[in-house]
Formats: structure tokens, C-alpha cells, sequence
């Protein structure tokens, strides 16, 4: 263990530093309180992450948002365990019919105000998944969603610059 | 009871596929007797599944090195179970009844497993009854789909006694996408797309699997460079899962440094992956005909630099493990799944070697170019937490190994060739992925799509063997035994 700590000191801070809000996802949150007139959720975000059918690989990407190289808790990100605690839903996958009830529930657990971030290819249109019959989204026609984070997977810092906006965005 | 037979005496006298599978049509009686002859151990079961009035058969007798794909013509998809014989094929026969609409003669289990009733036109309201279970004192606790942390969705449904565990049944299928039913008509780029995305965490053991059964299929050459790119790509996944799942196991025992030690060299893989082939996960890299994504030669310095410090890292999280007598507590003795069962199911992967099954897809049907590499098949037998982490460490150093072999043999050359004239056939592949082999089958049409593909995740043989590791253990030791077999629920629900 005494390596590690030798380690964090020859090596110095292993995290990398904060790549901004992403400019698209700025205006497409200021576009989705603009419309819906939601109130600014501050500076500090609870998040629950629901898999509604990915193919994990978004998973492996958010998972990694909470390393020591991206640390998303040093902007106020939280990931948390029960919807009721949550602010904002963060959904991956192309929703399928086996998850729907669960995704459902899961936002309706959530208090109000509450926002729907969509990550991956597959929240945003279904992705290759499109056109199955066991598919039923894409995630904004059963949910309103205020951002969408694309990539198949998206990275860490796409992911990054993506949740940022949620903080900045005027309210 | 139907006398078992071996496949070694089945296949007598049969030619083997360029795939290296033997193709045999047989009836209800040998069909039977091959069932009979997996529960009686003769031979390994692979895969199941249905393809136009045929219901088909992977097997596998690892100790000749044989492989056979087995086909019964079952006339409005009426057939003799499998299962009645041998109960590793029940989910797969289960889940192939609801996406084929196959009849199983003799299914010991008639419930539905990824229909949920929730699909257009074939909605239910049908309750699904978990098997009862009787007993003084027992409670259930239902997990899932929904889990606390950020992994895959999927039911858990426990039976305990105070904090001991007396059943766990598990409940899948919530991430079924209908894959294979989206594959059937595709195209070769978006079958590869598709396939890629069965099991994100193994994109690139599935674009290979899926590769080598099309090129199998059309007698398509693959370049030197290619194959040797495609193994360095599989072994920088098998690396990064490894090393980020053995800090994740001692994370659910609480020793976070370990943790954080390993998601960073972890970050460090995939950053070299982004760098050197363009994409993190390596998604899509791996295309039938070779290789989408050539290595420069700075691109191999990165890869050279890279697995020094896995190397480095490695060995020092395994002096930290070794030192740490309250990890171990965690580990040692936790979720152990009983040998006989691992060698029943014909577990892959980490989870079959930490019982002392000693196969290896790279090593038992090697496949190019793993035939001419040197590295070792290491097993444990104990089948706990412990023996499957250790597996996985030891694996890394393999890989390390490997890799630098192949960064030795890459010589400059083309990564990909044209594809031949399209032909109707098929092929199969069986390639092994950080978790264990996943089997993939390819029938083409005359008009160079898809016809029918099948997929089979190492993870259908691994969840089962799950329910039965955290029988005897307390419930809040479930998290650590879930993450020591990690199995994928999307490359399982398809």
C-alpha cells in the first residue's frame, strides 16, 4: 500500500481537468427550460442511472466517470442508489419492452423538479437496435428528455462536458 | 433412459468443416443420446438453437479437440429436449421457445424466460412464479431489476434464512433487444455492427467470432498483419476488464485504494486503445476480411509502453492482495461453485478455470494466431472469490506476454482484403472473450446477407453456476460473488 502513496507523489494528480460544459448540450438544455420553464436545480446533482437495454458498453463509460481520472463528484455529480433521492435520470439503451414498467417507476420515484438526461446512440434513436419489435423507444417519446449525450458509447469527458451543462445552463 | 453417446462416436468417419466443426443431420434417437451423452459427460454442450426447421446442436469433447454441429429437422418445431437429459441446456431452450416458437418434448421447466408478456401482440398478464421453496424461518428479498449501483438490470430473487442465503433464482431477459431477429436480413457491415454490440464489454472477442464464421463461411483469406491486430485488440479488452474487475471485487470488501489503483491503469488501457485504434472499447475495429484500424509504428511504442506498466501494476496489486489478510477474509471460501457443476455446465472462462477446468478457447481449439503463441493455461481449484481473481491476475501477466509476442511478429503488410464472390454456406466460430468463449454461428444467403445468425454469450453457462455459489452464503456477501463472475446480462438476453 506504501507504493500507491509513493506513486500518487512521483506521479502527481491523476485527474484530468475539467473540460467545460459542451456548447450543444448547453443549448439544448437552455432550449428544454426554456420550453418547459423548469426552475435551475444548482450546483449540485443526485443521479440515478437506469440501464433500460444497452449493450453495456455505456455502463462501462459512466462507470468510469466516478474513477480518479474524470471524478465527477468534484463538480457537485453524485451517483445515488434510490430514485428517491435523484434529481436527474440517466437512462442508456434503446428502451426495451422488458424495461419499460421499471424505467417508468423509477421516474415516478424521482421528487420534482426532475430532469432526463438520454446517453448513447441508443437513447437518442434506438442505434442499431432501431426497428426491433421488442424496442419500444427511443427514450423521448415515454419520457421528457432534457439532454442527450451521443456516442456509441459516449467517453468519460463527452459525459462530463454533457452533465456540466446541466449545472451552467441559465435557468 | 436413453443410452448416452459420445460425439467422438458420432462423428466417425465425418469430415471436419474448414471451421473445424463436423456438420452431422441425425434423428431423434442419436439427437437423444448425444443430450444423454453431455449429462453423462462424454462431451461438452456449446450452443443451442433454431434455425428453419432445424434445431441445432454445438458440442465439443475438449480432451480430442472435436467439434460438432449437430442437426435435427423438427417438423413444426417439435423436438426432443435437450434439457430432459442434460439441465444446463434449459434456459437456452426456454428462451428459444419464446423466440422461435420451438416445442420441446419433455421440458422439465415449461416457464417462459425472455418473454415477459410485455411484447406487441403477445401481451400476458401471466404472473411469473418463482419455484417455491419451503422451510422454518425463510424470507425473500426481491433486487432488480433496477440494482443500487451502475451495472445492468436483471431480477435476484432470495431466499434466506436471517442473513443466510437457502435459494437464489434469477430472473433475465430485461435487456432483450431481438438481435437475432435484427441480424436476419442484414448485411455483413451491419451484421458486424450488431454483432459488436451484443455484449458491449466484449465488442471485440464477438466483431472477431462474427468475422472469422463470415470468412469461414465464403472462404475469405484474412492478412498475417490483421490476425495479429485482431489479438492485440483482444487481448488490451481481455487486460482492461481484468484489471478493472479485480479492483471492483476488492472494492465490494471496502479496500478502495486497491480500486482506485486499478481503474486507473484501467483509464490507462483504454486511453491506449483510443489512441492507437480510434475508440475506446475497440468497437467496430474488427471487420470480416481484417481489420478496420491499422497500428503505426508509434502506435506500437504505446502498446509496448503500456503493458510494462500492466505488468508493473499488476504484480504490485498482487503483493497488496497477498498482504491483506481482511481482503482474503472477504474472498477465500466465498461463493464457491462446486467443480462437478462447473464441469456439468462447461463453464468458460475464469469461472471455469478457477474450478479446474482447464479450457481455453485460445489454447483448446486455437484459433489464428493464438496456435503459435506461447503462453500458459493456469487454473485453480478451489472455485471461490479468491481462485477466480487469481485466475484473472494470472491471466493479465499471460496477455502481457502474448502481446509483446505479437507486437514482435507484426511486419508491415495489408490489413484487409476484398471480399470473395458471395456464396450461400455457413460457418461458425468460437472465440474467447475476457468473461469465457462466446460461440457464434453464420448462415448467408445467396445474396451475400445474412440468413440466420446465432450468438451464444459465455454467460448462459456461468449464471446458473451463480444461483448455486451464494447457496450457503449471507446475502450481503451476494455483491462480491456477483462481481467475482460478472457475467454479461445483455450478451445473455440478446
Amino acid at each position: 500500500m506504501r507504493s500507491f502513496l509513493r506513486d500518487a507523489i512521483l506521479k502527481g494528480m491523476a485527474t484530468v481537468p475539467s473540460p467545460g460544459a459542451g456548447r450543444v448540450a448547453l443549448e439544448e438544455v437552455a432550449r428544454a427550460l426554456g420550453e418547459r420553464a423548469r426552475r435551475r436545480l444548482g450546483r449540485s446533482l443526485s443521479i440515478r442511472m437506469v440501464d433500460a437495454g444497452s449493450c453495456n458498453g455505456c455502463e462501462l463509460e459512466i462507470n468510469a466517470l466516478s474513477n480518479p481520472v474524470y471524478d465527477v463528484e468534484r463538480f457537485g455529480l453524485k451517483f445515488v442508489a434510490s430514485p428517491r433521492h435523484a434529481d436527474v435520470l440517466l437512462v442508456t439503451g434503446p428502451v426495451t419492452w422488458n424495461m419499460r414498467e421499471a424505467l417508468l417507476r423509477a421516474y415516478d420515484a424521482m421528487p420534482a423538479p426532475k430532469w432526463v438526461v438520454g446517453v448513447g446512440d441508443c437513447a437518442a434513436d434506438c442505434g442499431v437496435f432501431a426497428g426491433s419489435p421488442v424496442v419500444v423507444g427511443p427514450l423521448s417519446g415515454i419520457l421528457p428528455v432534457d439532454l442527450h449525450v451521443r456516442g456509441c458509447p459516449p467517453t468519460p469527458l463527452d459525459l462530463v462536458k454533457g452533465l456540466l451543462a446541466l449545472i451552467e445552463a441559465p435557468g | 433412459m436413453t443410452a448416452p453417446l459420445s460425439l467422438v462416436e458420432a462423428m466417425a468417419g465425418q469430415d471436419v468443416d474448414p471451421d473445424g466443426y463436423a456438420r452431422l443431420e441425425v434423428g431423434d434417437a442419436v439427437w437423444e443420446a448425444l443430450a444423454a451423452g453431455c449429462a453423462a459427460g462424454r462431451h461438452d454442450l456449446s450452443a443451442l438453437w433454431a434455425d428453419e426447421g432445424l434445431v441445432r446442436m454445438a458440442l465439443s469433447d475438449s480432451e480430442r479437440a472435436l467439434r460438432a454441429i449437430v442437426s435435427l429437422r423438427a417438423e413444426a418445431g417439435v423436438y426432443p429436449s435437450v434439457a430432459r437429459h442434460h439441465a444446463p441446456a434449459l434456459r437456452l431452450e426456454r428462451a428459444m421457445r419464446d423466440l422461435r416458437g420451438t416445442q420441446p418434448v419433455g421440458l422439465p421447466d415449461p416457464r417462459p424466460w425472455l418473454d415477459h408478456g410485455r411484447w406487441p401482440g403477445r401481451e400476458s398478464g401471466a404472473r411469473y412464479e418463482f419455484l417455491p421453496v419451503d422451510g422454518e424461518g425463510l424470507h425473500q428479498v426481491p433486487v432488480g431489476p433496477i440494482h443500487a449501483s451502475i451495472i445492468e438490470p436483471g431480477h435476484f430473487r432470495f431466499t434466506a434464512n436471517g442473513e443466510t442465503v437457502v435459494r437464489l433464482e434469477e430472473r433475465l431477459g430485461y435487456v432483450h433487444k431481438g438481435v437475432e431477429g435484427l441480424l436476419a436480413g442484414a448485411d455483413l457491415v451491419r451484421g458486424a455492427r450488431l454483432v459488436g454490440r451484443l455484449s458491449g464489454d466484449s465488442t471485440v472477442a464477438y466483431a472477431w467470432a462474427f468475422a472469422h464464421a463470415v470468412e469461414a463461411a465464403l472462404g475469405w483469406p484474412v492478412p498475417p498483419r490483421a490476425l495479429l491486430l485482431r489479438a492485440i485488440m483482444a487481448e488490451l479488452e481481455r487486460m482492461a476488464h481484468h484489471i478493472g474487475d479485480v479492483g471492483a471485487i476488492c472494492n465490494d470488501a471496502s479496500v478502495i485504494a486497491v480500486h482506485a489503483q486499478c481503474a486507473l491503469q484501467r483509464e490507462d488501457v483504454l486511453a491506449t486503445a483510443q489512441a492507437c485504434f480510434g475508440h475506446r472499447l475497440m468497437m467496430d475495429r474488427i471487420v470480416p476480411g481484417g481489420v478496420a484500424a491499422d497500428l503505426s509504428p508509434e502506435g506500437i511504442g504505446a502498446v509496448r509502453n503500456l503493458i510494462g506498466r500492466l505488468e508493473a501494476t499488476r504484480a504490485e496489486i498482487r503483493r497488496v492482495y497477498d498482504s491483506m489478510p481482511s481482503l482474503q477474509d472477504r474472498t477465500v471460501t466465498t461463493g464457491i461453485a462446486a467443480p462437478e457443476l462447473v464441469r456439468q455446465y462447461a463453464a468458460g472462462g475464469f469461472v471455469g478455470r478457477a474450478a479446474g477446468r482447464a479450457f481455453d478457447a485460445r489454447k483448446t481449439f486455437a484459433y489464428a494466431p493464438y496456435g503459435t503463441l506461447d503462453f500458459a493455461l493456469k487454473t485453480r481449484a478451489t472455485s471461490d472469490v479468491d481462485a477466480r481473481l487469481m485466475v484473472r491476475i494470472d491471466e493479465i501477466e499471460e496477455s502481457v506476454r502474448m502481446t509483446s509476442q505479437l507486437l514482435d511478429r507484426l511486419t508491415p503488410g495489408a490489413i484487409r482484403r476484398e471480399p470473395p464472390a458471395m456464396v450461400a454456406g455457413e460457418g461458425a466460430a468460437l472465440v474467447e472473450a475476457f468473461r469465457g468463449d462466446v460461440f457464434v454461428s453464420v448462415r448467408l444467403g445467396t445474396d451475400g446477407r445474412l440468413a440466420r445468425v446465432h450468438a451464444r454469450d459465455a454467460s448462459w453457462f456461468q449464471w446458473p453456476l451463480l444461483e448455486a455459489a451464494i447457496e450457503g452464503n449471507i446475502i450481503a456477501d451476494f455483491p462480491i460473488c456477483n462481481k467475482s463472475f460478472n457475467c454479461s446480462y445483455s450478451g445473455h438476453d440478446l
